[in-house]
């Protein structure tokens, strides 16, 4: 009987910790169980603040979603040259352009490209007005080619796109999109009808499928003319600028074509060596990447600005810890006289500090997630909210490490209680 | 088994120093069962915590089953607690809001062990006192009695070298108090070494060996043959 137990010392250090730490947290559920009402009360700071992370995170990124989804039309096979100004060149009114011999030059000298696509932008260059009888729409206009469509993924909705015949012969004629042509108030099938744009008349053959709204901004008030076409009405007035697309025929060489491609324009640019260059080839889905990090950064910024309510949760929770931690001056003073550790108090108190935090988040968790549906649902055409896994995660995280860090002081004064002070403790 | 030499324990409050307990030596062997009397302020429970490893004296040296006890920090003492002291306390601290069986399974925890095994010994320490029937009630469930049954089978369920009661029967009906006595008395036969801290001699009596205090230093320290605890007679409670 007064043998000290041998099986106790087999007891391995891990398998040790691993029944203290369950005790704990079997412990400290019980604690918040015993004052239900406090315990919640306490939690309703991490509540908030982890639901108000998870909502704003979950529209933000709902939205971002959307959009990216919407810009993911472009190919990824797809590259893009276009002019670079400086924006302190722009100040001081250069311009770089792209001229139509840096086209041809791209055309023949550069191998495993296709679909090569110039855009180049009407409406600057002359009254970027359009008139149908009494109605009139501004909007952007630019003249391409037959490719455009594959390269765009946009095809009519009615009538014809324009054709390679179109450009050969610089027809005058045009494709809308659909808010063009209901601002035209063009009839629904509009092919055959003529527009006006400055003092030249051009056919309408046909309108493209809507692409929606982005940022309340309709994507489909604009207006297309066979390239030719463009810079005959175009080139009065100024030298055009163009944007090209291309696709290219093998992945592997995206990369070295992207190169071949600058290079060729820095010898056609007369570009010296230590200049930098004065247009960009860029992947396609670069706008989708570029959004895609910007929409991050919004989101983790915002994220983090109403995280700081969660610090006042946190307080919440220390505040209460410390009543907490004299009412049960008692019982420490018990489980020291026991035998327990300050090691063991204090994590005792720091569990339950993260136990009620972690709660309070998961809690938090499922409100944001309502929360942010009920406000897109109340929000016209706004787009389904998301959350990500990393938020979820994030907020469990966070909150525990709030509890950990507003524990500290709470759980700490526990176990630095001397046992025999908190035993006569009345 | 108990060893303490010129043991001292000095209060400062302020300006003015309090000797609680000055030069104290004590020798207790195994299986000896000890009353520890005297007047309030004679020192008694200051002794007790010292002997009980909740305090550290301010002089002397004390080793418990011959290990040095003065010296160590806190967390080494709390461990000598776990595993050589099983306390019983007047007030019978137990845990408000776990069942008795989890209340005994206490000092099993801070010890490492498995929480099947940790069950199973501190079933068999509350059937060691009699209460194999209540292992489920919570201390507010339970009578006083009961109660502090729970705290002796808590003691015991480590299985220290030495159990600490101080004053035992202190918050019992007489009746209860003499039913604590017989358990108590019981487990020393079974081999367990007991100190009792306690200012009535009625319970005094029960005790092999006696041990006075007054104004911090031992007064008396004798020898009796103990008078059984009888379950029938009328106790009357004699305060000191």
């Amino acid at each position: 009987m007064n043998a000290i137990a041998d099986e106790d010392k087999d007891a391995g250090r891990f398998q040790s910790s691993w029944y203290a730490i369950q005790e704990c947290v079997r412990s400290a559920l019980s604690s918040i169980r015993a004052h239900g009402l406090r315990s919640s009360l306490t939690m309703l700071g991490i509540v908030i603040g982890v639901a108000s992370v998870i909502c704003v995170i979950a529209l933000v990124q709902g939205l971002s979603e959307s959009i990216s989804s919407q810009l993911q039309g472009l190919g990824g096979s797809t590259l893009t040259l276009r002019s670079y100004t400086p924006f302190e060149d722009q100040l001081r009114g250069k311009h770089n352009r792209l001229r139509l011999q840096d086209l041809d030059e791209l055309r023949h000298r550069i191998d495993g490209i296709s679909n090569i696509t110039p855009i180049v932008f009407a409406g600057g260059g002359m009254n970027s007005q359009v008139r149908y009888g009494a109605n009139t729409a501004t909007g952007q206009m630019f003249g391409t080619t037959a490719n455009y469509q594959d390269v765009q993924k946009i095809f009519p909705r009615s009538g014809r796109f324009l054709t390679d015949s179109d450009d050969a012969s610089r027809r005058r004629v045009v494709v809308l999109g659909e808010k063009m042509r209901r601002d035209l108030k063009l009839p629904e099938n509009p092919a055959g009808e003529f527009v006006q744009i400055g003092s030249e008349w051009f056919k309408v053959v046909g309108v493209l499928e809507p692409r929606g709204e982005m940022f309340g901004m309709s994507q489909d008030n604009y207006l297309l003319m066979p390239f030719q076409t463009a810079l005959v009405v175009n080139g009065v007035v100024m030298q055009p600028d163009l944007w090209i697309t291309f696709s290219v025929n093998d992945l592997e060489e995206m990369e070295n074509t992207k190169l071949r491609v600058a290079m060729l324009m820095r010898q056609l640019h007369q570009i010296r060596d230590k200049q930098p260059d004065d247009f960009v080839v860029e992947a396609s889905d670069m706008i989708a990447k570029t959004f895609k990090q910007i929409s991050t950064t919004i989101t983790l910024v915002v994220a983090g600005i109403v995280s700081i309510s969660l610090l006042v949760g946190g307080v919440g929770i220390m505040n209460i810890m410390l009543v907490s931690v004299t009412e049960r001056t008692r019982e420490i003073g018990i489980a020291k006289a026991l035998g327990a550790r300050r090691q063991y108090v204090l994590m005792q108190f720091l569990i339950e500090a993260m136990v009620l935090a972690v709660i309070g988040g998961l809690i938090g968790i499922v409100l944001g997630f309502g929360l942010s549906y009920g406000i897109a649902q109340s929000i016209p055409d706004f787009p389904s909210p998301s959350v990500p896994w990393w938020a979820v995660l994030g907020a469990c995280a966070f909150s525990g490490l709030i509890g950990v860090i507003f524990g500290i002081l709470p759980a700490s004064k526990a176990a630095n209680l001397a046992p025999i002070d908190a035993l006569r403790y009345e | 088994m108990i060893h303490l030499q010129g043991i001292g324990k000095t209060y400062r409050l302020g300006e003015t120093e309090f000797a609680a307990l000055t030069d104290v030596d004590l020798t207790v062997e195994r299986n000896e069962f000890v009353a520890l009397t005297g007047a309030s302020g004679s020192g008694k429970s200051t002794l007790m915590n010292i002997l009980g490893c909740l305090d550290s004296p301010t002089a002397g040296t004390y080793s418990l089953d011959g290990e040095a006890v003065a010296g160590l920090d806190e967390d080494q003492l709390a461990r000598v607690r776990n595993r050589k002291i099983g306390f019983i306390f007047q007030n019978f601290y137990l845990m408000p809001r776990v069942s008795a069986l989890d209340n005994v399974a206490q000092p099993l925890i801070y010890r490492g062990v498995s929480p099947a095994v940790r069950r199973e010994r501190a079933r068999e320490a509350l059937t060691r006192v009699g209460l194999a029937e209540r292992t489920h009630h919570k201390p507010n469930e339970l009578s006083g009695g009961q109660r502090q049954r729970v705290a002796i089978a808590r003691a015991l369920v480590g299985r220290p070298e030495l159990l600490l009661a101080d004053e035992p029967t202190g918050n019992l009906d007489s009746r209860t108090a003499k039913e604590i006595m017989a358990l108590l008395a019981d487990l020393h036969r079974d081999g367990v070494t007991l100190m009792i801290v306690t200012h009535d001699p009625g319970i005094a009596s029960h005790c092999h060996r006696v041990v006075r205090l007054h104004d911090g230093r031992i007064a008396e320290d004798f020898t009796q043959s103990p008078r059984p605890v009888d379950l029938t007679e009328q106790h009357t409670p004699v305060h000191a």
